[in-house]
């Protein structure tokens, strides 16, 4: 135990407020999505009286809520399947390469990680409106792969070069070939990276908003997050049915969240860790 | 073994790199976006200099990096040393703490707009009906940049107390304890222990708070729009609205150059932490 009994005190103190402040606007927005717009206006506060479930089926059927959280879906698991697909293989070689070259490699995908989205976007817009790609799932799930793919470089990178390089000279005297290496004895053992590459890649193409405005126009291709957006403005006014649809698009993910919280934070918290 | 790296690297020069050098020469030119480019020179860069709002974008920018320097890293270092001093309730107020960071911003902007700001619906009417006066502070040019920043730090915080705390986790037990030993408080153990022990990761989170301060665009835009009567625009919202509301490419593409030279600074000091580290590990 660490500190003197004062000290603990404090802290415990810190800790209640952080966790209350942190769970504050939460706690309201799913207590309001059962709450009609009159009694939210009344008094945000209160406790709901009798449950407005057909906040959540309002919400459903206004929003069409259904068709975006397909869409939503779509997205994220093409993204996560074209992340793991390039991201594995090049993190692989990345880890057993060395020289200038493959040292350059290493800083370019590292300097893309802190490149602003506005540097690329607008060319990047009017390229794909030029070729038919606007309102294209595919597309924007494309641009989300060279996005998220150099953190998921890097995070494999670390896996891959926990791989003891004496399990692939066996398979070489054996006579593999560099792909059969890649796939009998390098995969199987970045199997862990994977998954916590796919919820965080799949969490991030769920929650992305500026390519997913930009690039999806048309209601009958918008994903959660955008239809959400154009639903709802400054000026709401149905925040009940409001709130029902943002706990709608939220709660997947943190029912995810609270089952898998370690790969959760530990993915997104590596890389800014430093020992 | 190239070939291995080569479709990652494709899709990445296709989308990120192309692009970007694209952005550097759009900004020389006079383009809507769909028709021909006119060369411009230097006008894109004049016409911003002289336009005051970029400069309050820019002023903006500033201040949120200020902001987001100090408060968040402030609230997390001292969050970090609190959760190590409480070993039982860790695991479970670090998800708490964490649970911000992952939802949406969409979602989130909507719901301090509706439940926290919102002089009908918010807080802030619950606050005035027991009397505080207190105005909407998303209304006002004066204020709005802040009541933004303060839904970004309740988004971030936490994030960056897990990050600290799993740094602190990596300083021996034996130092603590010895410092303690020693008769240090709470505030000598955090000083000259904690602080010290995760000397890498404070630099490295500094550093990509400086480069993502620059970029800041999807609460501000999400919130406010960059408004009212901008008082709230930053940078990347200015461009955003040249680009996609005023046809004018161009201009967005010499604000985005702009932005990307605070960037290309702070991630020049991070790649070079980042050799140095390399080459002390190895």
């Amino acid at each position: 135990m660490i500190g003197d009994r004062w000290s603990r005190t404090f802290a415990l103190g810190l800790i209640g407020v952080a966790s209350f402040s942190s769970l504050l606007p939460i706690v309201l927005a799913v207590m309001n999505a059962l709450k009609t717009t009159v009694e939210i206006g009344s008094n945000p506060l209160a406790l709901p009286t009798q449950l407005h479930w057909e906040n959540f089926s309002s919400a459903w059927r206004n929003a069409q809520l259904g068709p975006s959280l397909l869409h939503s879906a779509e997205v994220a698991i093409l993204t996560i399947v074209m992340v793991c697909v390039t991201a594995t293989p090049c993190a692989y070689v990345l880890a057993r390469q060395k020289g200038k070259f493959w040292r350059f490699m290493t800083f370019y995908f590292m300097a893309t990680i802190t490149v602003p989205v506005q540097l690329y976007l607008y060319p990047l817009y009017f390229i794909f409106a030029k070729l038919g790609l606007v309102n294209s799932i595919p597309a924007v799930a494309l641009i989300y792969t060279a996005m998220f793919s150099p953190f998921a470089i890097f995070l494999l990178r670390t896996y891959a070069l926990a791989i003891p390089v004496a399990l692939e000279e066996a398979a070489q005297v054996d006579g593999a070939k560099p792909w059969q290496t890649f796939f009998y004895v390098i995969l199987p053992m970045m199997r862990p990276g994977l998954l916590t590459v796919a919820i965080i890649v799949g969490l991030n193409a769920w929650n992305e908003f500026v390519i997913a405005v930009t690039f999806l126009q048309n209601d009958s291709n918008v994903t959660a997050i955008v239809r959400f957006y154009n639903l709802t403005g400054q000026y709401s006014t149905d925040w009940g049915e409001m709130l029902a649809a943002a706990v709608t698009i939220v709660l997947p993910i943190v029912v995810i969240f609270v089952l898998l919280q370690r790969q959760f934070i530990d993915g997104m918290t590596s890389g800014a860790v430093k020992s | 073994m190239w070939l291995f790296a080569l479709p990652a690297l494709l899709i990445n020069i296709c989308i990120i790199l192309v692009p970007a050098v694209l952005t550097f020469t759009a900004a020389f030119f006079i383009w809507d976006g769909v028709g021909t480019p006119v060369w411009a020179g230097l006008a894109n860069f004049q016409n911003m200099v002289a336009d005051p709002v970029f400069w309050s974008a820019l002023t903006n920018n500033f201040i949120w990096t200020a902001i987001f320097l100090t408060v968040p890293v402030c609230l997390a270092l001292v969050m970090a040393a609190a959760l190590l001093m409480a070993p039982k309730a860790r695991i479970v107020v670090q998800s708490i703490i964490f649970l911000p960071r992952i939802i949406a911003v969409a979602v989130t902007g909507r719901i301090f707009q509706g439940m926290i700001f919102s002089p009908a619906t918010g807080i802030v009417a619950w606050l005035n009906e027991h009397g505080f006066s207190i105005s909407d502070p998303l209304a006002d040019p004066d204020r709005s940049l802040y009541a933004v920043a303060a839904v970004d730090i309740w988004h971030w915080w936490g994030f960056l107390a897990v990050v600290f705390l799993s740094a602190m986790r990596q300083i021996s037990v034996d130092q603590i304890e010895a410092a303690r030993l020693d008769g240090a408080g709470f505030f000598a153990l955090f000083r000259y222990v904690l602080i010290p022990g995760i000397r890498p990761t404070l630099t490295l989170m500094l550093i990509l708070t400086v480069i993502w301060s620059f970029q800041v665009f999807e609460f501000i835009f999400i919130i406010t729009r960059g408004g009212p009567a901008y008082g709230s625009e930053v940078l990347a919202t200015f461009a955003y609205r040249h680009a996609f509301f005023e046809g004018d490419v161009g201009q967005a593409a010499a604000a985005a150059c702009v932005m990307s030279l605070f960037g290309l600074c702070a991630t020049a000091v991070y790649l070079w932490l980042q050799i140095t580290d390399d080459a002390q590990s190895t």
